[in-house]
């Protein structure tokens, strides 16, 4: 029993990864007062890029670094739109998810003539797992030894710079002057303006964060969790972040709880696939994926708590005239 | 000595608006100077091209006998010179503390930067007189104290020009005497105030020096001691006004809208309507007068069944509603023949995106006149439409031309023809003028005391005791949410005015 | 005053046309950088999609999805509302008409079912549009990411009903049995006489799609509830003052969004596919946000925009045969530039433009 939740809390961590690294990524971008429902999209321009040169170049490295160059070119777009030309910021993230989808399988197709997948990536072009010091050796220390070696040890890079980046975050956003322009501009961008600040710059250095943020999670899918980028490979996992990010209030420390919850909605799933619940019984897998989405629309609807954005999120600055 | 700012030549235009000619402005070092002039004149435009946050189209800007560009509120805040907005600029789940520092955190890390400031905001409490707790969060504290914080901010990045822009329109009495005093507080410790308002009685309490503006120009400045309200008056509106309205006496009717001990909470909670009672009587117009933002505006939306009361009644032409149930809304009151003239028209009497027409039934557009069934009859709506044109003088006389392309003063025609043609036996109005042109004004006052003429009652409430003064019956005081008194409308203005201050009322307890 | 002021043709035309122009230039760029020749691309696209009968055929019936989806995008424009929810709202359509079609098949001829399976798409629809309605008008909670999750929510619910509740006896396909006569909408070329669209499934759908863009004309600007609409998207606190009731007007709307959502079922389940399958909305409920903005809201716009886009999934399709590095995908990559310059940086030309028609009408300029 205890191996067995050992294991799904390991497959938890896996599958939360992407969803942390894309929901901390949303939340510089909205924080700032810019709503981003491309990072679906970025994501998956960042998992194709990775996958794409990890196999040219043989470097996951390389990878990593097309892929966050990927996604930082369609936050940037996000934000020609949406702060430069002050277009709906709805309509621009839509517009991102449907660029991100047709270019990445296009492209694949085009370059790799594999229904839209890149080739297979050697080990030495991924990221692998690491092994902590001493975590064969005290797998059999009882408790500590399976959580060391199992939770904490033997996962890949892009792992624990998902998790690093949870206390990096809130570091940022309370600690220095970017967190607090950044969290002043998503409220009230005229009172930022008026400070001497610029609203343009701070935001678009804002979306930068989220397309940085959105490649390593876009590379981890592509890189890490899998050998090679599968088309339409995020699956929704962009909306799920972006639940969570809700779900977590747009805070950094909730996010990641809000993250870890709903990957292990989803380690849960793939573990009783078909396996009866104790005491409730057989619970249909949809269940589970639907969870997530159920979750956020009961706690947005104000029953467990209120979810309440940044307030000027979704609005182009405009200097009014007074 | 040289003067702390001057101004030569500023000129700026938004499109095809003037609005500042060729503005010439000295203002000299450690003063008080005010800055005058109606609505529109000009003045905030003018700070805003002070403080960088708009550039000025030509002219000079001097700051201390320098020649300075200001491109960006950056840029004047390193001259030295600080701004408190009238809407205020304060991110409000923010700190006092962290307010103060954005911008000027010192450094990228914010702990040395916020510990040196909280030392220095305590430094200027104890200098200046203002007081906040900096831990406080600007949500929490009352409209007096965030505007304190702005000053603060303004004085911690090192202000010595300091420009409030109506820093009373939201104060009460009391914490605009306050406010006064921290001002000369300011201008004895060697500071430069300039202050930008529309009351008289203020740049004569508080300036050393005032300037007037009048439609984008700077038409005069006087020493405030040598000067006197009716002079500053007379230059802001041009010529004396007289805002006489030819009105015979008339004997009022019967009561068609009484109200009972109304009480209105607004979403913070807080009691901005108390306990008014008041009739209103066929054939007369009533006056409500009071400095903005007293509860005025609560209470003709209560009126008009767009906010709930917390308690009250009201009766109209002898149906009882209960102003506090859910289900009360403006098209019940509407159906009870009130008609409501929105204080501010484009915020909420029209749709300016719509044609002309569309606005002329906005309200009404359920009437069976304007179609049977769920249908609009578009043609029956355009004549009604064209006819009201005809009468009210609308121009352009085009119903199919959008809203907004037509001027204000014809803007609130619109709304006026819509809600006087339904003839309703009340009509609520607010701010019937505002914006407007002399020759608009001169009209929509004759066709108010002709309704009134017609038997009609007619709820007035405009911010202008003049128009008060010269349309009204029976002048109604409110102040702090309270009707405080009822005067004649030939009452000294001098007595009106301590009225609306409260004056009377803190006498009398 | 921010918005430039333009002419109406050029706000309306001239504007479009350029926004159109650019996603098109840019789709070509594309097409160039995979290496093929975009002149040439367009020559088949074009050909593929109207240069035959069934091309025609089926350009025509991609089109009828797209109208629904796009009025149903664009009615919730016309409140203020931005409905992103037509893909889930669709899905529950298709339940709504399976039901009805598995229902009544075997008894009663196609026209008898029409009526309730246009009842069970539009009632599905509109109930999956009620509750994010409903927490927007009532709890404020905003529409637009409350129906993403819809979506979701929309199509885990239908793999479960499909493959546990509705799947046919016996089969491992997530499908229901497919439907008999009476379950089937006619093919217009066997209604009408001389009409030959080969294999293409275009159906009677049609003809209800464009009662539908009628419908909502009429709904929209002549009718008192249309007027309601229109007031509360362009100015809701002045419907507030009008007596025009928020929670009403944003209920009633998003559910007459959902409806139409819904509708696009009756095409792809009772006229083409006469079974419902699971991911039979494949992305056509998106396409509609693309239609709404690029048809303005309005229905004649919707009708050419949404045969645009049909054009693009037959001609696509023709293409991808044609030129197997070209993929169907680009119809997405398209429908994003699309929804990019149309919608997004809808006002990127509008300056230059403003400018540019000042110069050529000074006197016009000034007289604003």
């Amino acid at each position: 029993m205890f191996d067995m939740l050992i294991l799904i809390l390991d497959s938890t961590v896996r599958l939360s990864t992407p969803l942390l690294l894309a929901c901390l990524a949303g939340l510089y971008s909205e924080r700032s007062g810019v709503f981003d429902i491309g990072l679906e999209g970025k994501m998956l321009g960042a998992a194709f890029a990775a996958g794409a040169v990890a196999a040219l170049a043989g470097s996951a490295w390389a990878g990593l670094a097309a892929g966050i160059a990927a996604s930082i070119a369609l936050a940037l777009l996000h934000g020609f739109a949406s702060i430069t030309h002050r277009g709906n910021q709805i309509v621009s993230g839509v517009a991102i998810n449907f660029l991100a989808i047709g270019l990445t399988a296009l492209l694949g197709q085009a370059w790799f003539q594999q229904g839209g997948q890149t080739p297979r990536l050697p080990q030495e072009a991924r990221f692998t797992d690491i092994t902590w010091p001493f975590a064969d050796s005290l797998r059999d220390v009882p408790v500590i030894g399976g959580l060391y070696s199992e939770l904490f040890s033997g996962h890949n890079l892009l792992v624990y710079v998902a998790f690093l980046s949870v206390p990096l975050t809130w570091w940022v956003l309370y600690r220095t002057r970017f967190g607090l322009r950044l969290r002043a501009v998503g409220e009230n961008p005229a009172a930022v303006d008026t400070a001497g600040i610029s609203v343009t710059w701070l935001r678009y250095r804002a979306v930068i964060c989220t397309g940085i943020l959105c490649g390593v999670a876009g590379a981890y899918l592509s890189t890490a969790q899998s050998a090679g980028f599968i088309k339409d490979m995020t699956a929704g996992r962009g909306f799920i972040a972006l639940a969570a990010l809700i779900f977590a209030k747009w805070r950094p420390v909730p996010a990641m709880f809000a993250c870890l919850l709903f990957g292990f909605l989803d380690a849960l799933a793939i573990r009783l696939q078909g396996q009866p619940l104790p005491v409730i019984g057989q619970v249909p897998v949809q269940v589970f994926q639907a969870l997530p989405y159920i979750l956020t629309v009961v706690l947005l609807a104000g029953f467990i708590g209120r979810a309440v954005p940044p307030k000027a999120g979704g609005v182009a600055y405009v200097k009014e005239r007074t | 000595m040289t003067p702390a700012i001057e101004l030569k030549k500023i000129d700026k235009s938004f499109g095809a608006v003037h609005a500042n000619k060729a503005i010439d402005l000295t203002v000299a070092k450690g003063s008080i100077h005010g800055i005058v002039g109606e609505n529109g004149a000009g003045k905030s435009t003018l700070m805003s091209i002070l403080y960088g946050f708009y550039q000025a189209d030509e002219g000079e800007i001097l700051v201390d006998g320098k020649r300075v560009d200001i491109p960006d509120s950056k840029t004047a805040i390193a001259h030295g010179i600080g701004m408190v907005h009238q809407h205020f600029m304060l991110v409000e789940n923010f700190t006092v503390l962290e307010n103060v520092v954005l911008g000027a955190e010192g450094g990228g890390l914010l702990g040395r930067g916020v510990a040196k400031a909280r030392a220095e905001l305590k430094r200027l409490a104890d200098d200046y007189d203002l007081r906040v707790d900096p831990d406080a969060l600007i949500e929490d504290l009352p409209v007096g104290l965030q505007q304190r914080v702005e000053i603060l901010k303004a004085l911690f990045r090192g202000a010595d020009i300091l420009i409030l822009d109506e820093p009373t329109g939201v104060l009460t009495p009391a914490e605009a005497d306050h406010l006064f005093r921290i001002l000369r507080v300011l201008r004895d410790e060697g500071k430069t105030v300039l202050l930008i308002t529309h009351k008289l009685r203020e740049i004569m309490a508080v300036t050393d020096t005032v300037s007037i503006m009048r439609r984008g120009e700077m038409v005069a400045t006087r020493k405030t001691a040598e000067t006197s309200m009716t002079e500053l008056a007379e230059l802001m509106v041009g010529r004396r006004v007289l805002l006489r309205v030819d009105k015979a006496p008339r004997e009022p009717g019967r009561t068609v809208m009484s109200v009972r001990d109304l009480t209105v909470r607004d979403s913070r909670g807080v009691d901005v309507v108390k306990n008014v009672s008041f009739d209103l009587r066929e054939g007369e117009i009533v006056g409500i007068a009071g400095v903005s933002g007293n509860g005025q505006s609560q209470l003709i939306e209560t009126l008009a069944g767009i906010r709930h009361a917390v308690a009250g009644r009201i009766e109209v032409n002898g149906t009882a509603v209960d102003p506090t149930r859910r289900d009360i809304d403006p098209s019940r009151i509407r159906a009870l023949s009130v008609a409501h003239v929105p204080e501010d028209r484009h915020r909420m009497g029209l749709v300016t995106r719509f044609f002309e027409y569309e606005n002329a039934i906005l309200g009404y557009h359920r009437d069976p006149a304007y179609g049977k069934g769920a249908f609009l009859d578009i043609k029956a709506i355009r004549d009604a439409a064209r006819g009201e044109i005809e009468k009210y003088d609308i121009r352009p006389p085009n119903c199919l031309l959008k809203t907004a392309n037509f001027s204000g003063g014809n803007q609130q025609k619109i709304v006026l023809a819509r809600e006087i043609e339904r003839d309703p036996a009340v009509l609520l109005v607010g701010q019937p003028t505002r914006g407007v042109d002399i020759g608009a004004i001169e009209f929509i006052h004759r066709r108010l005391v002709e309704l009134r003429d017609a038997g009609k009652a007619i709820l007035l409430i405009s911010v202008e005791l003049d128009e008060i003064r010269s349309l009204a019956d029976r002048v109604l005081v409110m102040f702090d949410g309270a009707l405080v008194g009822e005067r004649p409308p030939e009452t000294d203005e001098g007595e009106l005015g301590l009225m609306m201050a409260g004056v009377n009322r803190e006498a009398a307890e | 005053m921010t918005r430039g002021a333009l002419p109406r043709w050029a706000d309306y035309g001239l504007m479009p046309a350029l926004n159109l122009a650019a996603a098109f230039l840019a789709s070509g760029l594309v097409v160039l950088f995979i290496g093929e020749n975009p002149v040439e691309a367009v020559k088949i696209l074009v050909w593929g999609s109207l240069g035959w009968n069934e091309g025609i055929g089926f350009t025509l019936f991609y089109a009828t999805n797209f109208i629904f989806t796009g009025l149903a995008v664009a009615v919730a424009f016309h409140a203020g509302l931005f409905n992103i929810g037509g893909e889930g709202q669709a899905y529950l359509g298709g339940l709504g008409v399976a039901l009805a079609c598995l229902a009544l098949d075997r008894y009663v001829p196609w026209w008898v079912t029409l009526p309730f399976a246009v009842l069970g798409a539009a009632a599905a629809g509109a109930a999956w549009a009620f509750v994010p309605a409903i927490l927007q008008a009532k709890r404020g909670s905003h529409v637009v990411i409350t129906t993403i999750m819809f979506n979701f929510i929309a199509a885990s619910l239908m793999v479960y009903l499909l493959v546990n509740v509705m799947a046919k006896a016996g089969s491992m396909q997530p499908e229901t049995r497919t439907f008999e006569p009476g379950g089937r909408l006619p093919f217009l070329q066997d209604v009408i006489p001389g009409a030959d669209f080969g294999t293409a499934p275009l159906n009677l759908s049609l003809i209800v799609a464009l009662m539908c863009c009628m419908a909502v004309w009429a709904l929209i600007w002549r009718t008192k509830l249309g007027y309601e609409i229109r007031t509360f998207g362009a100015n809701p606190v002045a419907a507030v003052y009008a007596g025009i009731s928020p929670v009403r007007i944003t209920v009633v709307t998003m559910m007459i969004s959902g409806g139409l959502a819904g509708m696009m079922a009756i095409n792809e389940i009772m006229g083409s596919q006469h079974r419902l399958l699971i991911e039979f909305v494949s992305g056509y409920g998106f396409v509609g946000i693309a239609v709404a903005l690029m048809g303005r809201a309005h229905p004649v716009g919707i009708i050419l925009a949404s045969i645009l886009f049909g054009m693009l999934y037959q001609g696509g399709a023709e293409l991808a045969f044609e030129k197997p590095a070209i993929t169907r995908d680009m119809i997405v990559v398209i429908q994003g530039l699309v929804i990019l310059f149309a919608g997004a940086l809808e006002h990127m030309f509008r300056p230059g433009l403003v400018r540019l028609l000042a110069a050529f009408r000074p006197t016009a300029a000034q007289a604003a």
